[in-house]
């Protein structure tokens, strides 16, 4: 292994982290709207987005890209591996943020609401005053917990094609027939930024539970 | 569209080949890494630092490494160590070793919220360590660890699909090989989502009827 391919494995590395960052901002939103539909259980979307979220939480990423990747074309959606990536990491990863976004969503009091209602707010006010600053709170430690399983299986998406720290490291051990060093190298990227993650959840649970003693 | 259909169940038999690999799979190393889980779990809550940092190191390792990598190294990179192993042999170790390391941190967590009461009395009553593990901290331990346990085992089936890469006959595996004989990939593959769905509400089922348990002792 030489420097020329522990470069390639860092490139591979800024697709890693580019497309978990494209994965994690849409996601987000998208696992927020579909937790208030259900919240606001709204008819036959609500039933939509529960049948959704429970059949892509049992669903591995593997077989999900396989089928967007195959299936997709096939009913004339052009798929390149970066765009079957992304969205079988939005699809995944929104599921799984609804989850989190709905436990707190059903764990807010409810009388805040009302309160806001009675002085008069309308809907889209209480919910960007009143609910949202409250509940992202609430599902932080579990959003960024999503975050670090999301770049945990970022590695799947070398299947489809897309040239990631795995893919890289996979090519340079079959050239080099010395495929430890690079899975290392890999392992040697993979792991701070996982770390840094779920350091940061701790912490943010750390000064959670530290603010409500003092409360 | 109808008749992909009726070509994958033309193939149901490679399919349910999978599915039970998948199952297998899932269960053997669930069992193995439960009870790895509940050797390494009193090592992190171990009074010596040597002991409690060695098991907080392999713990920590293996949450910050990606399955999929930790089964490519066991299965390609272990053999220029002089490890050779089969890829059903390397599948179930990866699987094993790498969800042992989150069994013991789940038991931990449900172990230190454990009630010291019955503990200390089983000890007064003369408990052998053996005994006073089975029959006073087992008992509670499982039951409240169970649906978290569950949520693992769930995992542990998604990640049994990343070991298709090492050419383990398991569900995605079999939905592959249809799907490259056949060329029907929407019909070959949803069936296999529909499967793996199945397979988790099987757990899920499992995990609400031990909560029920669980709420009935109380």
């Amino acid at each position: 292994m030489n420097g020329g391919d522990i470069a390639a494995i860092f490139q591979g590395a800024i697709v890693t982290v580019a497309l978990s960052l494209v994965g994690i901002l849409i996601g987000l939103p998208i696992g927020l709207s579909l937790a208030l539909i259900r919240w606001a259980n709204v008819p036959v979307a609500a039933r939509i987005v529960a049948l959704y979220v429970s059949v892509l939480r049992a669903t591995p990423l593997v077989t999900l890209l396989l089928l967007l990747f195959f299936a997709l074309p096939n009913i004339g959606v052009p798929m390149t591996p970066i765009s079957a990536a992304i969205l079988g990491l939005v699809m995944n990863t929104s599921a799984f943020n609804c989850e989190v976004w709905r436990s707190a969503l059903m764990n807010f009091p409810k009388d805040q609401y009302e309160a806001a209602q009675s002085v008069g707010m309308r809907a889209g006010q209480r919910f960007r005053r009143i609910v949202l600053p409250q509940i992202v709170r609430v599902s932080l430690p579990g959003l960024v917990n999503e975050m670090s399983l999301l770049i945990k299986v970022t590695p799947v998406l070398a299947v489809v094609g897309v040239v990631d720290i795995t893919r890289a490291a996979v090519r340079i051990g079959a050239q080099t027939y010395e495929p430890l060093p690079p899975f290392l190298v890999a392992i040697a990227l993979y792991a701070p930024i996982v770390f840094a993650l779920v350091s940061l959840q701790r912490w943010i649970e750390r000064r959670q539970i530290a603010a409500e003693a003092l409360a | 569209m109808i008749r992909d259909f009726g070509i994958v169940w033309s193939e149901r038999a490679l399919l349910l080949n999978g599915l039970a690999n998948t199952a297998i799979l899932s269960t053997l190393s669930a069992v193995a890494a439960l009870l790895l889980g509940f050797m390494v779990a009193p090592a992190l809550m171990s009074k010596r630092p040597v002991i409690s940092g060695a098991a907080r190191v392999f713990v920590d390792g293996m949450r910050c490494v990606p399955f999929l990598l930790f089964a490519y190294i066991v299965y390609y990179g272990l053999p220029s160590l002089g490890l050779r192993l089969d890829n059903w042999t390397s599948g179930l170790a990866a699987l094993t070793i790498y969800n042992a390391a989150y069994m013991a941190e789940i038991l931990r967590g449900a172990w230190v919220v454990q009630p010291r009461e019955p503990i200390e009395a089983g000890v007064a009553f003369g408990f052998s360590d053996f005994r006073l593990f089975r029959r006073i901290i087992l008992p509670p331990l499982l039951l409240s660890a169970g649906p978290v346990i569950g949520n693992q085992m769930i995992q542990i089936i998604k990640d049994s699909a990343f070991l298709t890469i090492i050419a383990l006959p398991e569900l995605t595996h079999a939905a592959s090989s249809i799907q490259s004989r056949h060329y029907i990939p929407f019909a070959a593959f949803i069936t296999a989502v529909f499967l793996y769905w199945a397979l988790c509400l099987v757990i899920e089922a499992g995990v609400n009827s031990i909560g029920r348990v669980a709420e009935a002792r109380r």
